[in-house]
């Protein structure tokens, strides 16, 4: 575990009754600075490590006191842009999850295995097949506008508000089939879309560069802001549509204001690097094992832990097949996979 | 909606065989299609053949020409259609039984996946010719299933938690075969690609004979077990009540299920969508409960014949790989179907 669970001091305490509200607020509070600690370590880790290992020294040297030597290019134009977007599109993967977790209720919910990613990829492959389109600037909006359909399709198929998990999944699922059908059939129709999709689709961050973090990054910070902002009346409706409402809550616009947080936090990070599942899945439902259930701590939580799974996971594709790398997307899906599945096997989910 | 009128056959000795009017027709109606569809199937193409002249070739009086297209190039072709599309079917209809969900069936939870890994495998590593390919494809299926099955595995297997199961594992092997597309060259990549998408192009009867054999031992070993699938479907306790061993029936079953699809994928690709949408046609056709396991065979066949019809014809001169119809048809009625469950309430 990266960080500390709150004192068993504290459990004890609510265990006799006596909450101290104050000593967990500032547990919690300390959770999050050693997780920002935890996230530095991981950057440092991210720009130091690679096919070419460059020294501490080095790295603090190319950040600070750049003079244009073999490393501090090495630095500047590749692995702090990649490190950057690592961050980027590890927040906002987290957060869409937690959100989406969140909305239905539901400990499956995930961009990727509800189809949200793949509807990204449809528009994307639409986009550079149909309309020659081959910027990024171009095709952001196009994967925006797959994520946003495909997740409204998706929750009103899995049953909107009646959703059960698996009901959710299924449809995910079948969406993701059909619509990955439409993607290996354009692909097989032009085979310079199919060069340029195979390494897209992978999920990969090693593409990164300053231009591209400059153009995904409006959107992936207008979807971190609304993200934490819905957080209070999340909260209200985790407790079923009823209480939500008699609490205060406005349920339709949290509802829409929701689908558009997932929506821009979830196409922008496709679009930037390729769809990468199971991040959204793995780190809401770490992080509540941290906090606790409430989303006021959840979300800045997962802001600040998945970007730590993802450069994690994208250090450790550049460590295990030295000199060449493993996509980030595959060793999220090996990292994931089991947990997913662990999810599934517990008593609780199988009996739906 | 369910008709209970079934009629038995006597024979004076005491044998007696009870029957459903409206399914048997409906397994003999799909046969004649299949047939009908086949023949056209055979008729059609460059050198274009009229459906008298096909039958009257196949019985032995066509022309030299029409004996070589007929014998060594469509008929295989037509043949191992039929043969994939009730393997699949019947896989895909043993599985939603079993997962007693409509949407459990081997392409969604996994399977196709992991003959694509097999394949890919084969493909990109090893460059490996049509037969590598399709071992390849057979051994990765079986990988799978025996793996999903064992996650799945707590005191018996449930049918939702086998289908979540086979969800993240899909999800696991779409990674590993996105990584080895990365891997290939382009060429590669393109084969990888086209044998993922489902083709029947150039199947010959090299294909045939091996397809032929697994399907002459699983497919009556699956109808045989088609009663005590049925008392299944109403929960185990129930069946083991009745007498069926349930877990033995069932593990008989997906093994038997998951060599059908493997044979199927290795023949001509994870075609999607058929092992989905056959059973659950045959189902509205014959109106009869239980899995419906021949019905649903007929239709697989039938279904994958008139896919590939449309693939090679309807779309002027660019002939498509079979996979991108059924894809597509089966997209949308993946989605008329998610809907009608969804307001049955039984999903």
């Amino acid at each position: 575990m990266l960080v500390d669970s709150p004192p068993s001091k504290q459990s004890a305490d609510a265990g006799g009754g006596a909450v101290r509200p104050r000593g967990r607020r500032s547990a919690r509070a300390a959770g999050l600075v050693l997780s920002l600690v935890v996230l530095l370590l991981v950057c440092v880790a991210s720009i130091a490590v690679g096919a070419k290992p460059v020294p501490l020294a080095d790295v603090w040297h190319g950040l600070f006191h750049y003079t244009g030597t073999g490393n501090d290019v090495l630095i500047r134009d590749l692995r702090v842009p990649r490190t950057l977007m690592g961050l980027m599109v590890g927040a906002a993967l987290g957060l869409s999850g937690t959100v989406m977790q969140a909305l239905t209720r539901n400990p499956l919910a995930e961009p990727g295995l509800m189809g949200v990613n793949a509807g990204a990829s449809a528009a994307v492959v639409t986009a550079i097949s149909f309309f020659g389109i081959t910027s990024l600037t171009g095709y952001v909006w196009f994967a925006l506008l797959g994520a946003a359909v495909v997740s409204v399709v998706v929750y009103v198929l899995g049953g909107s508000r009646a959703a059960t998990p698996v009901r959710l999944a299924l449809a995910g699922t079948a969406a993701t089939a059909a619509l990955f059908g439409y993607v290996n059939a354009v692909q097989l129709l032009d085979s310079v879309a199919l060069d340029r999709l195979r390494f897209w689709i992978v999920g990969s961050l090693s593409n990164a560069d300053l231009a591209t973090i400059r153009q995904v990054a409006p959107f992936i910070a207008a979807g971190v802001l609304l993200a934490l902002l819905i957080a209070r009346p999340l909260n209200a409706m985790e407790m079923g549509d009823d209480t939500a409402r008699a609490l205060g809550a406005n349920l339709t616009r949290t509802r829409l204001l929701g689908v558009v947080t997932v929506t821009l936090l979830c196409g922008a990070a496709t679009a930037a690097c390729g769809p990468i599942v199971f991040v959204g899945l793995m780190v809401p439902y770490l992080v509540r094992a941290l906090t606790g259930p409430d989303l006021r701590w959840i979300l800045p939580y997962a802001a600040v832990l998945s970007p730590v799974l993802l450069i994690g996971a994208d250090v450790l594709g550049r460590i295990l097949v030295r000199p060449a790398e493993l996509q980030v997307g595959i060793v999220t899906a090996f990292v994931g996979g089991p947990v997913f599945i662990h999810l599934v096997r517990r008593k609780r989910m199988a009996q739906l | 909606m369910i008709t209970r009128t079934s009629k038995a056959l006597r024979a004076p000795g005491g044998l007696s065989v009870r029957y459903q009017p409206r399914a048997t027709g409906a397994v003999l109606l799909l046969i004649a299609v299949t047939a009908a569809v086949g023949i056209v199937l055979i008729g059609s193409g460059d050198y274009p053949i009229s459906p008298a002249e096909v039958v009257a070739t196949l019985m032995g009086d066509g022309t030299m020409a029409q004996e070589f297209v007929v014998q060594d190039l469509r008929l295989p072709r037509v043949l191992v259609a039929i043969l994939v599309g009730a393997a699949l079917a019947l896989g895909g209809a043993v599985f939603q039984s079993i997962s007693r969900n409509p949407l459990g069936s081997p392409d969604v939870i996994g399977f196709g996946q992991g003959s694509a890994v097999g394949a890919l495998t084969v493909i990109v590593l090893f460059h490996g010719g049509q037969s590598a390919v399709a071992a390849g494809a057979v051994v990765g299926g079986l990988v799978t299933g025996v793996l999903i099955y064992l996650l799945a595995w707590k005191r018996g297997v449930h049918g939702f938690r086998l289908v979540l199961v086979g969800i993240g594992a899909a999800a696991m092997l779409t990674a590993v075969v996105h990584y080895l597309i990365t891997k290939a060259d382009l060429v590669d990549a393109t084969r990888a690609v086209l044998w993922m998408t489902g083709s029947l192009d150039g199947r010959d009867w090299t294909q045939f004979w091996p397809l032929l054999a697994m399907c002459a031992v699983l497919v009556p070993l699956v109808l045989a077990f088609g009663r005590p699938l049925r008392m299944l479907e109403m929960g185990d306790d129930s069946a083991y009540a009745l007498g069926v061993r349930v877990e033995r029936v069932r593990l008989t079953l997906m093994c038997a299920a998951v060599l059908l699809v493997s044979a199927a994928t290795a023949a001509a690709g994870p075609i999607v969508f058929v092992s989905l949408s056959a059973p659950q046609l045959a189902r509205r056709l014959t109106r009869a409960p239980g899995p419906n396991l021949a019905a649903s065979a007929c239709m697989g066949a039938a279904l994958l014949l008139a896919a590939d019809w449309t693939a090679s014809n309807a779309f002027g001169d660019t002939e498509l790989p079979v996979g991108v119809v059924t894809g597509v048809v089966g997209g949308v009625y993946l989605l008329a179907l998610l809907v009608t469950e969804r307001k049955a309430g039984r999903i």
